[in-house]
């Protein structure tokens, strides 16, 4: 038995089967990641005054990197497009196009992660170090001529970790001097400091255990960045091995395209939202 | 909604997204006297510019095309 509209619409709805359960989906969706903003702007909203890390609590301001975040932004933005250039390329019969269109629409999928996975490590390897003056230091540490990610010391043993390697001094490549708004004050500049670890109460690295802002941080971009490889894989099936369908039953194709298009500017569009909100505000 | 439709509403929340960074990163400049960040207004000023300009062209370009 054939199913029926699969590619023609249902003359009630107007529209094929795919696109009623794509928009489904994606209203499912809009209401897990509207949880997750709700989340952030709530804790965002209810976090005491005051400068993180000094308060302990105190909303971190300025610590994400805003050329890189704008940079990933142009790519989502670049995928897009290439992904609704791929879809017209087949509506106006022209596979050739369409190929090269969503191989671009993947590589700059692959981009974001890759510069998303950069962005992590470096936040994996930045500690914020508490001296028992009361005074909490940030940066990248060096132990041992080593720059150590949160592997290595994030946990409550951190300091007696280090006293157990026979460490005295850690170097503190200290982040540079910032406003009220984090934002980097004019002519400010890295700066190391030798520290003794008889002076730290605790270390620990930007993990989700280290600040309600790192927890919701990474739990969003992460699922968003699961969204980014899943729609990746799925772009890249139709490209390559799926693109078969296009002999056989082109409509069919079309619309999987279309499909697939519109998940991809569902992930587009949760980030053209989440770049402003956890980068710049 | 088709994914033209969708793509229309993609470009548009795109537009406000630079229209913002550029605002933002004018004030920013303000406040610390930063070139980068003026920089960085004019080009998101003009990524509005190249965006609505896209924005046309795509629409002419899928003038055929069903919105649903």
């Amino acid at each position: 038995m054939e199913i029926p509209y699969t590619y023609k619409a249902r003359p009630d709805t107007g529209l094929y089967n795919a696109k009623v359960g794509i928009w489904l989906f994606l209203a499912s969706e809009i209401m897990l990641f509207g949880a997750l903003f709700s989340a952030y702007i709530l804790l965002r909203v209810s976090a005491p005054a005051g400068f993180w890390p000094e308060t302990a609590l105190a909303w971190p301001r300025g610590l994400l990197n805003i050329p890189i975040g704008t940079f990933n932004t142009a790519v989502l933005i670049t995928s897009s497009v290439t992904v609704v250039l791929a879809w017209a390329s087949l509506k106006m019969n022209n596979f050739a196009k369409f190929r090269v269109y969503m191989v671009i629409t993947v590589a700059c999928a692959l981009a974001f992660l890759g510069i998303k996975s950069f962005e992590y490590n470096d936040k994996f390897s930045h500690y914020v170090v508490r001296l028992k003056d009361g005074k909490a230091l940030t940066g990248h540490i060096e132990v041992n001529g080593k720059h150590p990610g949160f592997w290595n010391f994030n946990d409550q043993w951190s300091v007696a970790k280090l006293a157990e390697q026979k460490i005295d001094k850690i170097k503190v490549e200290l982040d540079p001097l910032r406003d009220s708004h984090g934002h980097v004050k004019h002519g400010a500049h890295h700066e190391s400091r030798e520290i003794s670890v008889s002076d730290i109460v605790s270390l620990g690295s930007y993990t989700p255990a280290t600040h309600p802002f790192f927890a919701v941080y990474f739990l969003i971009t992460a699922l968003h960045g699961l969204h980014v490889l899943g729609g990746a894989l799925v772009l890249g099936y139709f490209a390559f091995p799926g693109a078969k369908m296009w002999k056989s039953n082109p409509e069919q194709f079309i619309n999987r395209i279309e499909v697939g298009g519109l998940f991809w500017h569902f992930v587009d569009l949760v980030w053209i939202f989440l770049f402003p909100v956890v980068y710049l505000l | 909604m088709s994914l033209k439709a969708f793509h229309i509403v993609f470009v548009a929340a795109s537009v406000v997204l630079m229209a913002f960074l550029s605002g933002w990163s004018f004030l920013v400049y303000r406040e610390t006297q930063s070139t980068e960040h003026l920089v960085w207004s004019f080009c998101a000023a003009a990524s509005v510019v190249g965006l609505v300009a896209y924005g046309r062209f795509f629409l002419r370009k899928l003038r055929n095309v069903s919105f649903l």
